[in-house]
Parts: structure tokens; sequence; C-alpha cells
């Protein structure tokens, strides 16, 4: 009888492992996951989730575009939403318009844009692998591209790790000390950009912002270190996206949805039974929790 | 000893505007201040305390006038750690995940290499900084765990690890227990004795009386500048305060 069911679990998890792409989606969502959960600690602990969301969707056009033009869609997609952030903070300036109703409009409009674009361009695009992502359908020149980006996201952050969380923490200390805070802002939006263009592939443009907030919001909760955030957060990013692609194969449900769920799961978690901050404080249950 | 006349001054700002997208927040302010003295900079809210201490440390740029620090422009002086500023409780995210620790090493960022790798000498700063301010049994503690006083004397402490020779304080005393009160009076004593200059803001009138040996009265431009003793009168309490008579500000027997 024990048997038999470690059997079933076991192959639960091997038998879609006989696919090359479902070992490829695994991978590629993993590596992207662990990007967007790195830089995940620092939008939720610099309050840009409400910027995350608007970089995400503004790269649609750029996308869209790069691909109508035959160039590598991170390209189109970086310098959109870069660009966005570029308008919100003129439109900002020179109106009287609040900023959240500014960022919103602004995103809104990029990716009507978008939208309009992929209706009127009629390449091979495919809608809703964009807005959905298609972390099944990947192809071997989007891979060389997603694992170049996560590199170079992976890399930035890896040198900055202590600027970026320093300019979260306390901006006018750093430019006190002789930071280039300028720099770092944009050197944030930057990976903001690319790693929104990595996460549309696994769970699409709509949900990517999820990717980029909630493993960071779920650390938040487990933790008071700034690097055990950022680990945590790395981990339940990947944990995440292994339960979302393995429960969508067995279950043929929609991947990107799937992982978004699985990581929201995880939140709700943390949220009822995170030792310190969590509703049931799980630490009165452990005596000799420290 | 002192040859070039600027060189006495730590501080030089010389009719110093500043305007965020064309509305003023401070015009024409001046100030000069030596080696070992403490300013008080007193104002309403809104008058411009803030922006004059983030035009000092180079967070906003001025629009007009000009700002020497130990006769350098406030790029070198930041390059070379001269200010340090100590934030407002209310103007820190209390509940970011970092330990007095680390708020302290970020005292030493500016010396580090790029990777912000601390050396033996880093650490031996912040641990000597950290126990000036009487917090070596907290050096793990999240500063979420603090109190408001403990949590103040943390950003002392990153400031006496970054050795500036410029403190800039914004609202020291406000929301602080008795203990840190004291402490902080009595860091001030030994600061001006190792020559550094202080440039706080507060609410607090007796404060400026008891510590300071200059007092900056301003709103939106410099009201009255000077030695305690001679500016700190009633009538330009009250200019600087629009209006409102000391009397309501100090209660009668003051």
């Amino acid at each position: 009888m024990e048997l038999c069911s470690f059997l079933t679990l076991d192959s639960f998890i091997t038998d879609p492992l006989t696919h090359e792409f479902m070992r490829k989606a695994l991978l590629m969502s993993s590596l992207v996951a662990a990007v967007c959960g790195f830089l995940s600690s620092y939008l939720t602990l610099k309050g840009w989730a409400l910027m995350g969301d608007a970089v995400s969707h503004s790269v649609m056009p750029g996308v869209v575009v790069a691909y109508a033009l035959g160039l590598p869609f991170s390209l189109g997609a970086f310098i959109f939403g870069v660009g966005s952030v570029a308008l919100i903070g003129f439109i900002k300036q020179k109106s009287r318009v609040k900023e959240d109703t500014v960022i919103g409009l602004v995103f809104t409009g990029f990716f009507a844009l978008g939208i309009v674009l992929v209706s009127k361009i009629k390449s091979n695009i495919d809608l809703h692998s964009i807005l959905f992502g298609s972390p099944l359908g990947i192809s071997l020149s989007d891979v060389k591209q997603t694992v170049f980006i996560c590199l170079l996201v992976v890399i930035l952050l890896s040198i900055f790790r202590k600027d970026l969380m320093l300019y979260c923490f306390d901006p006018r200390h750093a430019k006190t000390v002789g930071i280039n805070v300028f720099f770092l802002h944009y050197l944030l939006l930057t990976c903001l950009s690319l790693a929104a263009v990595v996460g549309l592939q696994s769970v699409g443009i709509i949900l990517v912002v999820a990717m980029l907030i909630t493993p960071g919001a779920t650390a938040y909760l487990l933790t008071d270190k700034f690097d055990n955030m950022t680990v945590i957060s790395v981990l339940s990013a990947i944990i995440s996206s292994l339960i979302g692609i393995y429960v969508s194969f067995w279950f043929d449900l929609e991947t990107g949805g799937s992982i978004v769920l699985a990581q929201t799961f995880i939140f709700l978690f943390a949220f009822l039974f995170a030792p310190r901050y969590g509703i049931f404080k799980l630490k009165k249950l452990f005596a000799g929790y420290k | 000893m002192e040859t070039i006349n600027y060189q006495n001054f730590r501080i030089e700002a010389e009719n110093i505007c500043v305007d965020y997208n064309g509305k003023v927040a401070l015009y024409d302010a001046n100030l000069r201040l030596k080696p070992g003295q403490i300013c008080g900079l007193v104002g309403m809210n809104g008058a411009g305390k803030t922006t004059f201490f983030n035009a000092l440390t180079g967070f906003v740029n001025i629009s007009k006038g000009k700002i020497r620090i130990n006769g350098e422009s406030v790029r070198s002086a930041q390059k070379d750690q001269t200010i340090a500023y100590v934030p407002q409780n209310e103007g820190i995210d209390s509940q970011f995940p970092i330990s007095v620790w680390d708020v302290v090493m970020m005292g030493r960022y500016g010396s580090m290499n790029i990777f912000r790798c601390p050396r033996e000498s880093d650490v031996q700063a912040v641990k000597d900084a950290i126990e000036r301010v009487d917090l070596t049994d907290h050096l793990s503690t999240p500063i979420g765990n603090l109190s408001g006083g403990q949590r103040k004397r943390t950003f002392l402490a990153r400031a006496i690890a970054q050795r500036a020779s410029i403190l800039l304080l914004d609202e020291p005393f406000s929301g602080v227990d008795i203990r840190t009160e004291k402490l902080i009076s009595e860091l001030f004593i030994q600061f001006k004795n190792e020559g550094k200059t202080i440039l706080l803001s507060t609410h607090d009138m007796i404060h400026v009386r008891e510590f300071c040996d200059l007092v900056l009265l301003i709103n939106k431009t410099v009201v009255a500048y000077g030695e305690t003793s001679e500016v700190f009168t009633p009538e330009n309490i009250t200019t600087t305060f629009g209006g409102i008579s000391p009397d309501f500000l100090f209660g009668p027997e003051s």
C-alpha cells in the first residue's frame, strides 16, 4: 500500500519530465521566478508594486513592435518599460494630476496601444501567449534571450545589492555619502523592465506583476533580515512556479494562472501562520523558537 | 594657522534658493558655521527646515546661491563623507527588515568599495559608534523592535560611524525617552569638543537655549540669525511663527 502511493507520487513528479517541453518549461520558469523573486524584495520594500504593474503592462507595445521588426523582444520591451516611467514622471511634474492616476492612465494607454498594434500587425504574434504566458511553448531563441537577461539582472542586483537596499531604505543618506542615487533609481527600473520581459513568458503580461511582488510580500512576513528575505522570496517564487507547472500539467490548467495562484496560496499561508507577523502567530506553538 | 579665510567656515550658504517645480520653498537664505558650533534651526512646519537640510546634503538642487562645505562644493563634501544626516523618526520606514548593526554599517558605505564589503576598520567604527550610543545589547535587533529613542540613537550611531565633521539632525529630540535625551545632550557636548559642527532643527525652545550657540530662525527665508542670547528674542520668534506670540509657544512663564 505504502509502496503504491510512493510510486504514484514519484510518477507525479517524474512523468512530466519525460517531455522535453516540460523540462524546458520547469527550468526556464524556475529561472525567471528566481530573478523576479530576487527583485521582488526590493520592489515591495520600495513600495513599487503599482510601478511594477505599470512597467509590465507598458512593455506590451514594445514586444509587438520588436516582433514586427524582427528585433529581440527584450529590446522593445525595455525601451517601452523605461519610456513609460519617464512619461509618468514627466506628466506628474507638468500637471496637477495625482501620481497614482498618472501611473494608471499611462500604463493602460501603453497597454491599449499594444493590443491595437497586435490586431493591426497580424504577424505570427500570439496575443494569448503574450497576455497569459506560454512557458510550455518557449522557443530556443527565447530560451537564449531569457537566460541572458536573467543572468544580467542577477549580476546587476548582486553587485549593487547593498546599495539598492540602502536606496530603498534611506535614499537621502545614500545621497549624503556620495552614492549615485539617480543611477540606482534607473538601475532598479531597468531591472524591473527586464524582469517584466522574462516574466511575461511564464505568466503573461497581465499577471507578471504578481511574480514581482507576491514572493517579496510573502518573505516580508517571514523575516526581519533583508538577506533572509531575499532568499525566502527567491525560494518561494521557484517553488510556486514548479507547483504551478506540475498542477497545470496534471489537471490541464492554464499554466501562468496556476503559477500565480500557487504564489498567492503561499502568501496566504504566511499571512495566516507566519511566526511573528501571521494572524495565528505560529511562534507561540513552538517553544524554544528563537 | 588658517591662512585662507573661507576655511574658517565649515558651512557657508550664501543666498540660497530652492524651489520645487516653481514653488519656492526657501529663498535668500544665508548661514555660516564654524567647527565646534551648534546651531538651532527653528521655524514652523513648512518653513523650509527640511529643505535647508536637503540643500546642504545635496538631496535637492539649489536654484540660486552658493553652498561651500569646508570651502568645497557639496559634491566633494559627499565624496569626503563630511556631512551626516540624522533623519526624523517619521522619515524612515521602521518596518524595514534591517538590524541596528546594518543601519550603522550604512554609515561606512560611502568609504567602502563598490561591493560594500566591510573592512576591519569599518567593523571597528561600527562597534565603537554603537557603544557610544549605548546599544551594544541590540546589535542584531531589527529596527522595528526598537523604541523611538533607541531608533534615534541607531541613526546617531550611523552618523558617528561615518566620522562626519558636520551633523545635520532633523528633530533629534522629538519622540524620545528621557534617557535618550540625556545621552544625546551628552553626545552634543562631546561632538562640540571634537570640533564637529552641528545643525539641528527643533520645535522645543528650551533645547535651543540649552545647547545652541547660534540660532537660525527661518520662515521661507532667514528671519534672524546670530548668537542665541541676542537673536532668540520674543519678537523674532513671533515673526518666525507668523505672528503667534511666544507666550502661546512657551507658556506665560518664559
